[in-house]
């Protein structure tokens, strides 16, 4: 369109690069903290460009942070979510949509209702199921009088119990069964015209067939978008591993060790703040979803615009 | 009052061009239809001289005054949208009187203009409904009533029948062509619609890949086709086309098999040894009795129309349609033969496939029309 | 709707169990475990609960530190809301208009999406520390002006800015998705009709994208509520002075530093009902989106 708007131009221009600017702004306050010595970041005035000391910071950082365990631990929970929660996803929605049974409506309400049930607002209970992923069963084997039965007919003591914590199960396992996956797959299956599946029918193919040689080809752009999604919100966990996993020395994952990267009274004993090692942990757990969602954008911001959350 | 000059325009994407050199003028008050299959760029001029599409190179006047820079809302044309574009947050009256508020216009004077325009496109009941509350045609009329509102200098179509059903799409043609009579305006109607194309225009534009092939009233270009892509893109069913070359000292063109149709002795002379298609229409030729004309050929099949009959006949191997109202009782494979009227026999150099005269000379392509 | 369906429903069966399981064990049963228990009290050495109805909540609702902890998250989810939303909504229309340089300013507003709620909390934690912080030159000048680890208001303001930031990017792309979903015809159209780029922005733009714009209202809140633990966690521990304790926050802090499970359960029910609420409003909206034909 031919429009002569200069001034505006100009404008719209200066409020991208603010707007920029102000995004980057914290970002490069904590690089350039980063940067320097303790002594340098701890001197007011702030510092607003970077110094000689990144390497060694990072080095530092990354050391008394144990990170290259904690990134062994998120990169496995993080695949194991992605793997996990795509599988999950599309056999619940292929179900959800190819078949016609009593009660498909209720199982999609029983999924969709877990949207309302963030972890921050069951997170105690969570964490008891946690401990006994089991204990729901237990609970009602106890309350309709069968583990008394059991016990009575054959001596045997039902006690079931399978702990979750300090576990990559229990890092994975909730993470993977949200609603947000089997959505993005629902809609996208939705849309699948029925010609596709009286073709399949005609050449013989059963459900299964289908599910593998059509649905999971024609679904690669769905994985990629959901897998970047799913990558980010698995690498960024917080309060989860932060409740579950005590034994951070094996399981820590790096969102959590931030916070033991927080220069308070707990970590100095009131000395001097480290800010510059926290600053170069900060950049170093940051760095990698941000690379993934820059390389993976295309397919990430469709996949989050079409799963509404 | 406003002609338009389209000088030399070229456009192009990138490294790709999407048109080459066009030249057309465009007289006051004409109704132009800009004709072609998609992909012809005929929707990218059409944009051009709205000033929603640059211009790569070349220049576009209206009346006299060059808007190569100028913005859409500067220029004085008024534009209907293929899919009517209409604002489906906005009511009907909205809609139409919205070029009057951006304007500037008063209330009180937009709601009686408004008022008057949906009256004589017949949309008043419907003023205070939105765009998703009417049907199809009612769409178009306020995507109409929105553009007569301005009382636009030039007058854009882009496709705009096409979302229509048939029976609609005539109707509104003929409403199209009434408003147009009435508001004194230039129109540029662009169609992929051969019967839209005729029955529309003044003067028809057909277009191809990107440069025009022919500009001339609907009668002209339907009875001196400039190209073999005009000759076949205009009349229905389509022309037919057979090889052959042309013989002066026989006054005639000698077909592959070897049959002969008789030349005008000038045409014969002018053209003599070129390699021609000859064209021929398949409502112009008339089916007799074998041996007595001067096309054999046989039945490869006969389709039924109702007011008559369309004959898929073989020259040899080379298929050939005849459209008659007569309804002879053929059988597939009777040999049949066809009449030829001189005057209905179009020549095409074989390699250029531009039309050959008396003169021997190609019709000049891009004829231009002084204003 | 579909008609073509497969037939083997015990394989349908099967597929959705694994997720059934899984939300069954990790939602629904924490969810209803959590109900249970704010109508019951542990006793203090085992032998289970005993009931006592709404007690607990009775207990909560008397509670002033609990009331300051629902004013200052009400208070964080509309300054936060507020300020990302305009944000974002104001790069969005700008970067809408896809000038030149557009899709490094796409990819530029995007990427803070990806950082996770504590790195965000400890990167403004230095940013705003009253020492060597950005606002340390204010107190150069005015010693002690600046100080969120004592002003309880300053602290708030870091936690709103904080998480504002951090949500920008999300609604970033929904606002450009909606933006870019308004037919270029339409845009067209009113450039014929004389509307230049803000008039378009006004008359056009912004009522088309209204359904969006309350979708991304409510989806703030809720996360507001639920998703903002990361950020405060590491940025002010819900201090000072519980300045930012925010309902979330508390539920944690009652739970597992205080292990006072019956209040915790009882103010999880409460946060439960709240983000229901909120769910179904958003998803009334949704029904509304408009569609442009």
């Amino acid at each position: 369109m031919i429009e002569r708007t200069p001034v505006l131009n100009a404008l719209t221009h200066v409020i991208l690069v603010t707007g920029l600017l102000l995004l980057l702004f914290p970002v490069w306050i904590a690089f350039v903290a980063a940067t320097h010595d303790m002594t340098a970041v701890n001197t007011a005035p702030v510092e607003l460009w970077p110094g000689d000391q990144f390497l060694v910071n990072l080095e530092q950082a990354w050391a008394i942070s144990d990170m290259g365990t904690k990134f062994t631990n998120t990169v496995i929970v993080a695949v194991g979510v992605v793997v996990g929660k795509i599988a999950v996803a599309c056999i619940t929605a292929f179900s959800l949509v190819f078949f016609n049974y009593r009660g498909r409506m209720l199982v999609f309400w029983l999924v969709f209702i877990t949207l309302m049930l963030p972890l921050e607002v069951r997170i105690v209970p969570t964490y008891a199921v946690a401990a006994n992923a089991l204990s729901p069963f237990q609970a009602m084997l106890d309350a309709t009088g069968l583990t008394a039965l059991i016990a009575t007919l054959s001596g045997v003591q039902v006690n079931l119990e399978w702990n979750l914590l300090n576990s990559y199960t229990g890092l994975i396992l909730p993470l993977v069964a949200t609603a947000t996956g089997t959505f993005l797959y629902r809609q996208f299956f939705l849309t699948i015209p029925d010609e596709l599946v009286e073709a399949a029918k005609m050449d013989g193919a059963g459900p299964i067939r289908f599910l593998i040689d059509v649905l999971i080809p024609l679904s690669r752009t769905n994985i990629a978008a959901l897998a970047t999604i799913m990558f980010v919100y698995a690498w960024n966990q917080y309060l989860w591993p932060l409740l579950i996993i005590t034994d951070r020395a094996n399981y820590g994952m790096v969102a959590v060790e931030l916070g033991t990267l927080v220069p308070d009274q707990f970590t100095t004993g009131g000395g001097t703040p480290t800010w510059h090692l926290a600053m170069a942990g900060t950049l170093i757990v940051m760095v990698p979803p941000i690379v993934v969602v820059v390389l993976m954008q295309r397919w990430f911001v469709r996949g989050l615009i079409n799963t509404d959350k | 009052m406003a002609d338009i000059s389209i000088r030399n325009v070229a456009k192009s994407y990138g490294k790709d061009s999407i048109m080459q050199g066009v030249n057309l003028e465009i007289r006051n008050r004409e109704f132009v239809v800009i004709l072609g299959p998609s992909g012809c760029g005929k929707s990218t001029l059409l944009r051009m001289i709205a000033g929603l599409e640059a211009i790569t190179a070349g220049e576009i006047a209206i009346a006299g005054q060059v808007v190569n820079d100028l913005e859409p809302r500067q220029r004085g044309c008024a534009m209907v949208f293929q899919n009517y574009a209409l604002y489906p947050h906005m009511t009907v009256a909205e809609n139409i009187g919205y070029a009057l508020k951006v304007a500037g216009v008063g209330r009180a004077e937009r709601r009686a203009a408004v008022e008057r325009v949906a009256q004589s496109v017949g949309l008043n009941e419907f003023l205070d409904r939105r765009p998703g509350q009417l049907s199809g045609g009612q769409r178009q009329r306020v995507a109409m009533a929105r553009a007569i509102i301005r009382e636009p200098r030039v007058f854009l179509f882009d496709e705009p029948l096409s979302n229509l059903d048939a029976k609609l799409r005539v109707q509104m043609r003929h409403e199209i062509r009434r408003i147009h009579n009435r508001i004194e305006a230039t129109s540029v109607f662009v169609t992929h619609d051969q019967h839209e194309g005729m029955t529309l225009a003044d003067r028809l534009v057909v277009m191809n890949k990107g440069t025009i092939e022919q500009v001339g009233t609907p009668e002209e270009i339907y009875d001196h086709p400039a190209s073999v892509y005009v000759g076949g893109f205009i009349g229905s069913p389509a022309m037919n086309f057979l090889p052959g070359q042309v013989s002066a000292a026989r006054a005639a063109v000698v077909l592959g098999d070897g049959q002969v149709l008789d030349l005008p002795r000038d045409v014969a002379t002018a053209a003599d040894g070129q390699l021609v298609q000859v064209g021929l229409r398949p409502e112009q030729l008339t089916i007799v009795a074998p041996g007595t004309a001067e096309l054999q050929a046989r039945v490869d099949f006969v389709e039924e129309l109702g007011s008559g009959r369309l004959y898929h006949l073989l020259v040899e191997d080379l298929p050939l349609t005849v459209l008659s109202p007569d309804k002879h009782a053929l059988r597939d494979g009777d040999a049949v033969g066809v009449t030829v009227r001189p005057d209905a026999l179009h020549l095409f150099g074989a390699e250029s496939g531009r039309r050959i005269d008396a003169r021997g000379a190609r019709v000049a392509a891009p004829q231009v029309v002084p204003a | 709707m579909r008609r073509a369906y497969f037939k083997a429903n015990w394989i349908a069966a099967l597929l959705v169990a694994p997720q059934l399981l899984i939300i069954f064990v990790f939602f629904y049963w924490p969810a209803s475990q959590a109900l249970y228990w704010s109508l019951t009290l542990e006793q203090p050495w085992g032998g289970g609960n005993t009931w006592v109805g709404f007690e607990n909540f009775r207990t909560l609702l008397s509670d002033a530190y609990y009331w300051n902890s629902v004013r200052v998250s009400f208070v964080f989810a509309i300054a936060s809301t507020a300020l990302a939303m305009s944000m974002a909504l104001v790069l969005a229309l700008f970067a809408d208009r896809q000038l030149r340089g557009y899709k490094f300013f796409r990819v530029g507003m995007i990427w803070p999406y990806a950082i996770a709620a504590p790195a965000v909390g400890l990167a403004f934690r230095f940013v705003f520390n009253p020492h060597a912080g950005i606002l340390s030159y204010i107190n150069e000048v005015l010693p002690g002006f600046w100080d969120p680890t004592v002003n309880g208001t300053q602290a708030v303001i870091m936690v709103v800015v904080a998480g504002a930031w951090k949500s920008i990017a999300y609604n970033f792309i929904f606002f450009l998705a909606a933006l870019q979903s308004i037919p270029r015809s339409l845009i067209e159209a009113s450039a014929m009709d004389g509307a230049g780029p803000m008039r378009r922005m006004r008359d056009l733009q912004l009522p088309l994208i209204a359904p969006t714009f309350f979708f991304i209202l409510v989806i703030n809140i809720t996360d507001s509520f639920t998703d903002s633990f990361g950020i405060v966690d590491v940025l002010t521990g819900g201090g000072p002075a519980r300045a930012t304790d925010l309902l979330v926050y508390k539920i944690y802090a009652d739970g597992f530093r205080g292990f006072d499970y019956s209040g915790a359960a009882a103010q999880s029910v409460i946060l439960m009902v709240l983000v229901m609420a909120l769910t179904f409003v958003q998803f009334r909206y949704i029904e509304r989106r408009v569609h442009y034909t």
